[in-house]
């Protein structure tokens, strides 16, 4: 895992690289190779989770493998809002899976790891797995309508999750809902708490299953799409609810969107997926302000599409083409057939990443490579 | 220049006139609620010309698809009138229906589920031509192939299964199969809503480009303000079953006088503010 540091100088030759070995013990072990690094070492300890070199290949029956992630790395430290930007078929949901190992029975982890809190998450044996997922690692997922019982009361689907994880009374743990109920924005917890789930709007059900995410107080918390489905207006309070909580009790964030806009105002740090690979990552505002790698700066573009052209019929500068089918991957750079900046070298050679700013990485053959 | 454009545009007559349109449903009670009536659209009116777009906005729950339900005759309204080129179809019977249909096509969100997944793309399009018995086998086949061609689907997929293309092939799919009865009004409900947002981009464009080449006119429903805009030439808000502000989009966007209109781009501001505050690279 190579990490950049802020304090290096510029005549250092180890500027910006630091080594670690996730395989030696755990995440933690961080080789400084020059006397200038400290922010290394800091973020090691920050650390909650890493995900390094991770590829995933999908083996369905009578079908061709399906190559879903490719090398794949992203660390995630404590208490920070990661965003993950990528449009279907990324490999973005996943990575997600992959986090809480989770992914399906026809998935087959490739090569690379995974560490959560110092934990080797592909050598835990299910059990392990089951007392981490709810209690220290929690899902949103897109639809809290497919989510939620429809013959339970919501409370008791919240409860539910805390009585797998946490030995309390009865009436503790009520107690303990109508608080968490109160914490994600309802007034009257009582009634909700009664409510069967086709007695809410999806704003009420997405902040109950927010509530049911968050009841154990996990480090890490995952929200795939988490609003995708509302509209803009309740978009936006959804996303607040979320920054509140992850600066109320230091949980970070794994964010998953396909809209630049929603990850914008929500995440410190994002990463861009494009064919299952990680092609650009770093500072939400850097990436924003100088996108490096062309699809990214193309994504961008897109996302600003309100005030100017009003009823002028003008074309949307849209993306050339569709994104690869991810049965076989061949040599290069996977977004090279729609890259408008596409050089001979971009299908002759293998990508590899590289930091031509700071804390800003890109797979793109623009920067050198 | 700008008034030559307006006159170049210049209205002739309207492709679709809706005076009047109501519609309520019956709602079981939910909570803390009795059973009531829910009135899902009370007296709207628009009206769309040839080539035009009116973009329908509103947050969800407004009654923007009881509108467009009603606009195509997937329900019947309980009152008010729908001219269709110079015919009222708002109470005809569903033979009656059949001899208009051509001249309105739909084009929903999911193109997925308004697909018959043993049919193959070719079969798809051809569907409506067949339903309308227009033409042979081969002029059918023919005419598929050119229209997929025509949204941008290569000729050759014509014999793979609708379900195995992507969901922006699909929603390209859905436009050909709208356009192959050669309409004049096209219902596009969410069309744009729920795909990626390169795909987004790409259909927005075909369906910039198809409203050139043929002066189709739109009804385009949506909640996504920011996207309907820049196609829109007229757009009407709707809030609580009612069209609460309608007029030519630059006016609506620049002096929104509807306290729904005003959060509505209100909101949609906000999520572009997020990028203007980072600086972003526009």
């Amino acid at each position: 895992m190579l990490t950049r540091c802020s304090s290096t100088p510029a005549s250092c030759i180890f500027r910006g690289t630091s080594v670690t070995f996730p395989w030696l013990a755990s995440p933690a072990v961080v080789v400084n190779w020059c006397r200038h690094m400290n922010f290394p070492a800091e973020s090691a300890t920050e650390a909650l989770a890493l995900v390094h070199g991770l590829s995933v290949t999908y083996l369905p029956d009578n079908d061709q493998p399906v190559h879903a992630l490719d090398h794949a790395s992203l660390e995630i430290r404590r208490g920070e809002l990661v965003g993950i930007l990528g449009e279907s078929g990324s490999g973005k949901s996943t990575l997600a899976a992959a986090l809480l190992r989770l992914l399906p029975g026809d998935a087959r982890y490739d090569s690379g790891s995974i560490y959560f809190r110092n934990r080797d998450m592909l050598a835990l044996p299910e059990s392990a797995l089951r007392r981490i997922r709810g209690a220290e690692i929690a899902l949103i997922p897109q639809d809290p309508a497919l989510a939620l019982n429809p013959v339970i009361r919501v409370g008791d689907q919240i409860a539910e999750v805390l009585r797998a994880h946490v030995r309390m009374t009865r009436r503790d743990r009520r107690t303990r809902v109508e608080e968490l109920l109160a914490e994600v924005g309802f007034d009257q917890p009582r009634p909700i708490y009664r409510a069967y789930p086709h007695q809410l709007s999806g704003g009420q059900q997405q902040r109950v299953v927010i509530a049911q995410a968050v009841a154990c107080r996990p480090q890490l918390v995952i929200a795939d799409e988490a609003t995708s489905k509302l509209d803009a207006s309740l978009q936006a309070e959804i996303i607040a609810l979320m920054r509140e909580i992850s600066q109320r009790h230091r949980m970070a964030f794994v964010v998953i969107s396909h809209d630049p806009t929603v990850l914008a105002g929500f995440v410190d740090r994002m990463a861009v997926m494009y064919a299952g690979r990680i092609v650009e990552e770093g500072r939400t505002e850097d990436i924003f302000r100088r996108p490096l790698h062309p699809y990214t700066q193309a994504l961008v573009r897109l996302s600003a599409r309100y005030l100017p052209n009003v009823g002028t019929r003008a074309r949307f500068p849209a993306i050339h083409g569709e994104p690869p089918v991810l049965n076989s991957l061949g040599v290069g750079c996977p977004f090279a057939p729609r890259c408008p900046e596409r050089m001979q070298v971009c299908t002759e050679r293998d990508l590899q990443e590289t930091t031509p700013q700071l804390s800003q990485r890109v797979s793109c053959f623009k920067y050198g490579n | 220049m700008e008034t030559d454009a307006n006159v170049m545009k210049a209205p002739v007559r309207p492709v679709l006139r809706v005076n009047g349109l109501s519609k309520s449903y019956r709602r079981k009670g939910a909570l803390w609620q009795r059973s009531d009536v829910v009135v899902a659209a009370s007296e709207v009116d628009i009206e769309i010309f040839v080539g035009q777009t009116l973009a329908l906005v509103g947050s969800s729950g407004s009654g923007k698809s009881t509108v467009a339900r009603c606009v195509t005759r997937l329900e019947k309204p309980d009152a008010g009138k729908i001219w269709l080129e110079g015919t009222d179809i708002a109470q005809l019977d569903s033979r009656e229906l059949r001899s208009r249909r051509p001249k309105m096509q739909m084009v929903f969100q999911d193109a997925a589920t308004s697909m018959n997944p043993r049919f193959t793309a070719a079969e798809v399009i051809e569907e409506p031509m067949r339903i309308q018995k227009q033409g042979d086998k081969s002029a059918r086949r023919t005419r598929a192939k050119e229209l997929m061609q025509e949204v941008g689907l290569s000729p050759q997929w014509a014999d793979r299964y609708a379900m195995d293309f992507s969901g922006g092939q699909r929603q390209r799919l859905a436009i050909a199969r709208a356009l192959a009865l050669k309409p004049t009004l096209l219902v596009l409900d969410e069309a744009l809503s729920g795909l990626d947002l390169s795909t987004e981009a790409q259909i927005a464009n075909l369906l910039i480009d198809l409203q050139a080449a043929h002066s189709l006119a739109y009804l385009l429903i949506s909640h996504d303000l920011a996207l309907v805009t820049r196609l829109a030439d007229t757009i009407a808000v709707m809030a609580h079953g009612q069209i609460v502000e309608q007029g030519p989009a630059v006016q609506v966007i620049a002096n929104a006088r509807h306290p729904e209109t005003r959060s509505l781009i209100a909101s949609t501001r906000a999520a572009q503010a997020n990028l203007f505050a980072l600086g972003a690279a526009l």
